[in-house]
């Protein structure tokens, strides 16, 4: 609209709430969600099945209508306006290839309904072929091509006509191990290239680190942070992100004393850990602490950290993983790198000690 | 190792070969059931059309081309000159055209029933399948005689349209090709629902979606592509519907009153009441050919498109 900044994002998305159904059968999708992705920007929206990241897609490409809020793709709002006339284009899940058509005619498809002169649609087609280096197989026909390969057509499908913002709605999750590494730098490079905006969706948080410039996770219909993958992994907001990114340890705590921007907190065996007061519960409450696997280590037993015994161990070449159980019975990952002569210090049933640097710990609100 | 290959491969070619016999076995019963059913009987209808017609019918078993020269060619009672006559040729052209019309009449309401039927919520379709199929359980001659009975000049339909105004005199529908069309239309309607409604319940709806995205609007979605990934079930339909109503004799004879004969009427007249056998397996024959030359067509039209990739 005429009142929005001229330099606004690619899409602006406002309180969007969405309900499915009425009544006490209703569904709530989306909560007040609120988010700015950035032009020229590869954005991840993370979260596990049901968290409406999919719904959130679907409603930016104009599949869904909101119950609440409103959605601008670079100043203009855009509700109202049916998915052909939405200058944002789809890569879906299960690709949603022609089948009755050629690939050439596929990547086509939308330049004929747009009208474009037919030797500029042949010159586009030869060149996003040329992109996703399909050009040998623009006679094929979709069934005669395996995953990656209409992977790739639906790719170039979408990116012909130019969108403002490509849309991925989990592209990779029907691809083998392999070919998903494979892909996840392509489409990165794709992106770069290409300087479109990607709103990419997955419950990879793996993909979603190695790829995206930005992440929002989500759950439950809700954002819970959005940030760098650094940001995400290192300083996660609340138990769920730090759960749902990576692997991590919880350790129980009652929060002891705040000074300033330390917090000092206790577990059930007296050890004292400080950490990072943003957002910490008052004295005398119940937390978590969590600590990744990596960020710890196993050392002799002393008066350096809480006091544990080695469960069970499992040698990775490169890392050994321990598991330990602390004096309350919980247990504990720890992975160490074996980046020393003697890579297996501690056998099952041994005692030790965790040792982790006070940064390592992130104090969450449960 | 080295024997390794070879054993392999012996073991597979034996259980494919015993899966084929095994399978063509599954078919005998049908193919039974087909070559003393239709192909003998086709076979005795040919041979019949090239012999002599026996005064009281029957034939006499004596070469004759004299059925299908009388097809074509009227014979002068006196001096048994040939003068063409297309008497015949009209009733082929007639049914032809009705067949067309009934067709083109079946998809037009046949499709949109089924693309109704195969949107619904799974558990609904059965039922919508099973109430297209009811009709089925009443014969054709009682369904088509009570069609009569509803379209007759003092029918319900006649005093209906009258009540509402819309008419001032009963309006004649019965015996007129277009009561022929109704009934043609209401007795086939479900083979061309059935094979479109499997075709659109196969059809993945995800594709509309990446139409509709990739800006194509309802009616070119419907037209580039739901209608050509459905045109196998559609030509299913059509051929149902278009080749039995081609011979079809109870609605022409019951509705069309008689008056105007088709191709089934014809054959059937001449077993019953003209009591020339041999004209009558003609006038089968040159339906049969017709049928034949028209799938031949279908199919290289169908052929020609998939190698020149649409």
């Amino acid at each position: 609209m005429s009142d929005r900044d001229e330099t606004a994002s690619a899409v602006e998305i406002r309180n969007v709430v969405k309900v499915y159904g009425t009544g006490p059968g209703a569904v709530r999708a989306l909560a007040d969600v609120s988010l700015d992705i950035r032009d020229n920007e590869f954005f991840t929206l993370l979260g596990p099945s049901g968290c409406g990241k999919t719904t959130l897609l679907r409603i930016i490409a104009g599949f869904e209508q909101l119950t609440g809020g409103r959605v601008f793709l670079f100043g203009d709002e855009i509700e109202g306006l049916p998915p052909n006339r939405r200058p944002v284009n789809t890569v879906f899940q299960h690709y949603a290839l022609f089948p009755h058509m050629t690939v050439a005619e596929n990547v086509a498809f939308a330049l004929r309904r747009l009208k474009r002169p037919e030797d500029e649609v042949r010159t586009r087609v030869g060149e996003m072929l040329e992109l996703v280096k399909m050009s040998a197989l623009a006679g094929r026909r979709p069934l005669q091509l395996s995953g990656g390969q209409q992977q790739r057509v639906a790719l170039a499908r979408a990116l012909a006509p130019h969108p403002k913002v490509l849309l991925l709605d989990e592209p990779l999750s029907a691809l083998d191990l392999k070919l998903r590494h494979a892909m996840r730098v392509e489409l990165k490079q794709l992106q770069e290239e290409t300087g479109i905006t990607f709103i990419f969706v997955t419950h990879d948080q793996e993909e979603a680190l190695t790829m995206s410039d930005r992440i929002a996770v989500m759950s439950d219909g809700e954002v819970q942070q959005v940030g760098e993958a650094e940001d995400i992994y290192e300083r996660p907001i609340n138990r769920f992100v730090a759960d749902f990114i990576g692997e991590t340890n919880f350790l129980g705590v009652t929060v002891e004393s705040i000074l300033g921007d330390r917090a000092t907190c206790k577990m059930a065996d007296g050890f004292a850990i400080e950490c990072d007061a943003v957002g910490a519960p008052p004295p005398g409450a119940a937390a978590h602490v969590s600590v990744r696997p990596e960020k710890m280590t196993l050392a002799a037993p002393g008066d350096g950290g809480p006091a544990c015994r080695v469960k069970r161990l499992v040698y990775l070449g490169t890392d050994t993983h321990y598991k330990v159980a602390l004096a309350d019975g919980a247990e504990v990952t720890v992975r160490v790198q074996n980046a020393h002569e003697k890579s297996i210090s501690f056998r099952p049933g041994d005692a030790a000690m965790l040792r982790f640097d006070a940064g390592a710990a992130k104090l969450l609100v449960d | 190792m080295a024997g390794g290959p070879p054993a392999v491969e012996k073991s597979s070619g034996r259980t494919a070969g015993g899966i084929g016999r095994g399978r063509a076995l599954l078919l005998t019963p049908a193919m039974l059931t087909i070559l003393v059913f239709m192909v003998a009987p086709l076979c005795f209808v040919g041979v019949y059309s090239f012999l002599t017609p026996g005064t009281y019918g029957g034939v006499v078993w004596e070469f004759s081309t004299e059925a299908y020269i009388q097809f074509l060619f009227e014979r002068d009672f006196l001096d048994e000159t040939l003068v063409f006559t297309s008497s015949y040729l009209s009733i082929y052209g007639r049914s032809i055209g009705q067949a067309l019309v009934a067709t083109l009449a079946c998809l037009a309401i046949g499709f949109p029933t089924a693309y109704f039927m195969a949107t619904r919520p799974e558990h609904q379709r059965n039922v919508w399948v099973f109430l297209v199929t009811v009709p089925y359980w009443v014969n054709l001659l009682i369904r088509t005689v009570s069609m009569l009975f509803i379209i007759r000049d003092e029918g319900p339909l006649n005093a209906v349209l009258q009540a509402a105004g819309i008419i001032d005199e009963p309006i004649r529908i019965a015996y007129t090709d277009f009561a022929i069309g109704l009934g043609l239309v209401y007795s086939y309607l479900p083979f061309m629902v059935l094979p479109i409604y499997a075709a659109i319940e196969r059809f993945d709806f995800r594709l509309v979606e990446a139409a509709y995205d990739l800006y194509a609007d309802r009616w070119t979605i419907l037209r580039k592509v739901i209608l050509p990934i459905t045109m196998p079930g559609i030509v299913a339909g059509s051929l149902l519907v278009f080749v039995p109503s081609l011979g079809s004799f109870i609605a022409p004879d019951l509705l069309g009153g008689g008056k105007h004969l088709m191709i089934g009427n014809l054959v059937a007249l001449q077993f019953q009441g003209s009591r020339n056998w041999p004209f009558g397996s003609a006038a089968a024959v040159i339906l049969m050919t017709l049928v034949l030359i028209a799938l031949m067509v279908l199919i290289w039209l169908k052929n020609r498109n998939r190698v020149e990739g649409r």
